[in-house]
């Protein structure tokens, strides 16, 4: 038992409430702003209770730029990411973990190597892959004297967004890590009841990878909705784009009227989808989180 | 490692591990390797043809005043992105870690920002720091003079408190879940041999978290690094004069507005080469994490 320190808890409290207000306030005073006409977030000091023009200025957003296509943009490049790493990496652990074969270890090592390289160190040569698929095996042929007139381009594509952000490792680890530990016993019945390998992976380990999914996809959700270089060199059209980076268009310049209310509005209907998987699913977010990293 | 029961096939596990290869193919290794043949090139004017120059690129790069730079602006930015959030988070874990009643509350309240896009907390924090209508702007105006769109230490402030604002609540997650697995034992045995609060945390709880801390000091320079290009750029796009711009935001603007491909690929090459030395240092830890919680 430890002692009993009323003031100390005291002062804990207190500090932790500010320290939460602190952290909160930006975003409090992002939903303020929201909700108030044009006047008052212009009037000083701008007042810090909620207004009644909240949808009105939603309207706005929303129609300003292309707000409501690309948050359809956002999700679907956020659901594309989260749910193709999912698939591509637990069926490659799977491999990995349960079938010995020639290139096994080559092939893990170089998903390893891309645990070392963020998407951010590649931008320029990984965009003129985008721009044209085929430049790798255009590049390659050359090599034998072989011209060859492919074209692919995936700028402004869902596929252009998405594939890119796929290729990396991290989700391929945790599955691995987590297939090491499931009981040999369980691969060792399943075999004796006849069971094959796609049989054993569709009843017995994806059922039990079912937390650690739900983890991944939290993770997998806010960064891929959150992605901001690469969807701004990938897309050009203001329909392809996604909200994050879209939403740059409502921050009023200096020569324009101060509309801080509706680029706020559109701050927050552009952050609302992610803190929302995050606060509903917070327990699976903290442990995908520490498990994602480690 | 492969489990003792396993399965034999001679093509399932190709067909398997074969999307991830071919993504990885595609999108990581042929880039990687283009930007590492990029940077010992210099092509024409018109793109056509290239000439192999050693390391010209790589002197170029270097040989440019404005890169060192910016190379230790990003150094000294990303120490105080990481020293900032890092402290933020440790205290406000700690505090959490205190609170028992409503440390479910609290956490929820630290713990939803970490969704917030870096473009998006630049702007949030933009506008509070806006000269005319920001909450805080606006008294700083009144002080300093305060505008970040002219001057370059207001603008690198915006950019330092943004970036670290965003990253509180990830050091948070990980030090809470830190702190909560220091065993109680500990705490109540020093607390026997008559140590106070301070004390038993510069003493137990300290010590038992260094781990913790050395892991998020790389991941925390990792995020300063990169992740905070969606900052910069959304708020002073590297400006009043270069002042705001980072290693990453130089490899953009010069790749991308600037087109200078081979100079680009240099200094992506140079990237490279930090980010493969952090994730070194990172493993070495993590060997050493295993042996010292063997060891307990």
């Amino acid at each position: 038992m430890v002692e009993r320190t009323p003031f100390l808890d005291f002062l804990s409290y207190l500090l932790l409430t500010l320290g939460v207000a602190a952290v909160a306030f930006p975003i409090f005073y992002c939903v303020v702003a929201a909700t108030l006409p044009l006047e008052d977030v212009l009037r000083m000091p701008m007042p810090l209770t909620p207004g009644g023009h909240l949808f009105e200025n939603f309207g706005l957003a929303l129609e300003k730029g292309h707000l409501s296509r690309q948050l359809w943009n956002s999700f679907l490049v956020a659901m594309g990411v989260a749910l193709g790493k999912i698939t591509i990496s637990i069926i490659s652990a799977y491999a990995i973990v349960y079938f010995p074969f020639r290139f096994r270890m080559p092939a893990f090592w170089m998903i390893f190597m891309t645990l070392m390289l963020p998407v951010e160190v590649r931008i320029l040569p990984t965009y003129e892959v985008a721009a044209n698929l085929f430049s790798p095996v255009a590049a390659i042929l050359r090599l034998f004297h072989v011209e060859i007139e492919l074209k692919l381009s995936l700028l402004n594509s869902y596929p252009g967004l998405i594939l890119p952000l796929v290729a990396s490792a991290t989700a391929t680890f945790l599955f691995r890590q987590f297939f090491l530990t499931v009981p040999e016993e369980l691969c060792e019945a399943a075999k004796i009841d006849g069971a094959g390998p796609l049989q054993f992976f569709w009843k017995v380990l994806l059922p039990l990878s079912k937390t650690n999914i739900a983890a991944l996809f939290v993770i997998l959700f806010v960064t891929g909705w959150n992605q901001y270089l690469w969807p701004l060199l990938v897309t050009t059209e203001s329909d392809m784009r996604m909200a994050v980076v879209g939403i740059q268009a409502l921050i009023p310049k200096a020569e324009q009227a101060p509309q801080w209310n509706v680029a706020m509005a559109g701050a927050l209907l552009v952050m609302l989808p992610p803190v929302l998987v995050v606060v509903l699913m917070q327990r699976w977010f903290v442990r995908g989180l520490i498990e994602h990293e480690k | 490692m492969i489990k003792r029961a396993h399965f034999r096939n001679p093509v399932l596990p190709y067909l398997l591990i074969f999307p991830q290869i071919l993504v990885t193919v595609v999108f990581f290794f042929w880039p990687a390797g283009a930007a590492l043949m990029q940077a010992f090139l210099i092509s024409d004017a018109f793109g056509q043809k290239s000439r192999f120059v050693w390391f010209e690129n790589f002197a170029t790069v270097f040989s440019v005043p404005e890169y060192k730079v910016i190379f230790l602006r990003t150094l000294w930015f990303s120490l105080l992105v990481t020293l900032l959030s890092m402290g933020a988070g440790l205290l406000l874990a700690v505090l959490a870690n205190r609170a028992f009643k409503l440390r479910k509350f609290f956490s929820t309240m630290i713990i939803w920002p970490y969704a917030v896009a870096p473009a998006i907390a630049g702007i949030l924090w933009m506008f509070l720091f806006h000269p005319s209508y920001g909450a805080i702007g606006r008294h700083l105006h009144e002080a300093f003079d305060w505008n970040p769109t002219l001057n370059a230490t207001h603008a690198m402030v915006l950019v330092v408190v943004a970036s670290s604002w965003k990253q509180i609540s990830y050091n948070f997650v990980f030090f809470l879940g830190a702190l909560q697995s220091v065993p109680r034992s500990l705490i109540e045995a020093a607390c026997i041999d008559g140590a106070g609060p301070a004390r038993r945390f510069f003493v137990i709880t300290l010590p038992l978290l260094s781990p913790t801390l050395f892991f998020l000091l790389v991941m925390n320079f990792v995020y300063a690094f990169f992740e905070t290009f969606g900052v910069i750029h959304s708020t002073t796009e590297g400006g009043p004069g270069g002042a705001t711009s980072t290693l990453v935001y130089k490899v953009y603007s010069d790749g991308f507005v600037g087109l200078d491909l081979g100079g680009s690929a240099a200094q992506s090459v140079v990237l490279m080469v930090i980010t493969i030395a952090l994730t070194f240092v990172q493993f070495r830890y993590a060997e050493k994490r295993v042996h010292y919680s063997g060891g307990r």
